[in-house]
């Protein structure tokens, strides 16, 4: 009976993954109502609660893919996989006024520049200060710190250690998981109620994950201006890290 | 019929990755270079346009408007399969440098978006909220 259970939601696993996610959005929501009279986001709460979920079934598992590598949850990984991520956060640009990003303008691009290099410089610091020397390393690791897809590709093309690359890739992590947690608490307080500091702040911040998570915790409306320039954030990076970002660092070590 | 409005939405995508990942070959680099931001700039020019001359039908919204509101559900789903065990076994470098560049990051965005312009009004002051308050 157990078996024939867990087969079958090992079968349906996306359908499993509708229902599971359903429930921790019916929760978080409950919570927020009840347990925090509408203080804490619903939204927030479900990432919490999903962030946690994903730290005990690494444990558990001791793979990398959170609690989807429990057989019974693999569908979270496609719902939450890269694929389907894409194809929301595109849909959320429908009903954004162009005129909005007009606004933007010459200052979300300021703020793209910005992001990538003040976050390049933060890991490029921190990994100078842990001691490593090696051109090459200190980029990875300050690679990392600009997204975690701009810390493993750039450490491919540079061609680093393996460890030093998982090291870049969990900067990202960090990065991104911080975002989720603190972008709602801080909204208030850095003026993230509008489309133009939304944009600026995707621009700066970077992490597409992060930023929309963060922004959806905060107010969903924000969501489409901020992953609009999180995403160029990623190719922008992409771009400079391996290449110009490289030189800088190897004229000091 | 709604999957119209998905075709569009997959179509739209498919366009900005292939844009970006020949923007990336261009430039001599095995990635795409911001493909999801081309396709949700065309998405909003494209449906901007159809909606002007009248070709945008409600199901074919609602095909859209689905993915819209699925989009915090997939995030939780995302955040629920991210290697959070390894982020904070990573090392205080990752842990570090993470935190460093959000800081930083944060810290900016006051000083990027400056002083409070009328341009730049909350969302709640708008009569008519956006697509993704329509959804909700």
């Amino acid at each position: 009976m157990n078996d024939s259970i867990m087969s079958l939601l090992d079968k349906y696993h996306l359908i499993a993954a509708f229902a599971v996610i359903g429930l921790t959005m019916f929760v978080s929501h409950w919570m927020s109502r009840h347990l925090t009279a509408n203080r804490l986001h619903g939204s927030a709460i479900a990432i919490l609660i999903g962030l946690a979920l994903a730290y005990f079934g690494g444990i558990y598992t001791g793979g990398s893919h959170g609690l989807a590598d429990v057989s019974m949850f693999t569908g979270l990984g496609l719902m939450g996989g890269g694929m389907l991520r894409d194809l929301a956060i595109i849909a959320t640009a429908y009903g954004v006024r162009f005129s909005e990003i007009k606004k933007a303008g010459v200052r979300g691009l300021i703020a793209l520049f910005a992001g990538v290099l003040v976050s390049f410089l933060a890991g490029a610091v921190v990994a100078v200060g842990f001691g490593y020397t090696s051109a090459v390393d200190i980029t990875t690791i300050a690679a990392g710190a600009v997204t975690y897809i701009v810390g493993p590709v750039t450490g491919a093309t540079l061609g680093a250690s393996s460890e030093v690359v998982a090291l870049s890739i969990a900067a990202g992590l960090v990065k991104s998981i911080l975002t989720m947690i603190v972008t709602p608490l801080v909204a208030r307080m850095i003026g993230l109620d509008n489309p133009r500091s939304a944009m600026i702040f995707g621009g700066l911040i970077g992490t597409t994950s992060g930023v929309a998570a963060g922004l959806a915790a905060t107010d969903a409306r924000l969501v489409p201006y901020g992953a609009m320039t999180a995403t160029f954030y990623t190719g922008l990076g992409i771009l400079l890290a391996p290449t110009v970002l490289f030189l800088g660092v190897r004229m000091f070590f | 019929m709604v999957i119209y409005g998905v075709a569009l939405l997959a179509g739209c995508m498919l366009v900005g990755l292939i844009i970006g990942d020949v923007l990336g070959q261009l430039l001599g680099i095995d990635a795409n270079l911001g493909g999801v931001g081309i396709a949700m700039l065309l998405l909003i020019f494209v449906t901007g346009y159809l909606k002007s001359h009248d070709h945008l039908p409600e199901s074919t919204e609602s095909g859209i408007n689905f993915w819209n509101a699925m989009y915090i559900p997939i995030v939780v789903a995302m955040a629920a399969s991210q290697n959070v065990a390894a982020a904070f076994s990573g090392g205080m470098v990752a842990i570090l440098a993470g935190a460093l560049a959000v800081v930083l990051g944060l810290a900016m965005v006051p000083l990027l978006t400056g002083k409070r312009v009328e341009d730049a009004t909350p969302l709640d002051a708008r009569p008519v909220s956006t697509a993704q308050g329509r959804t909700h």
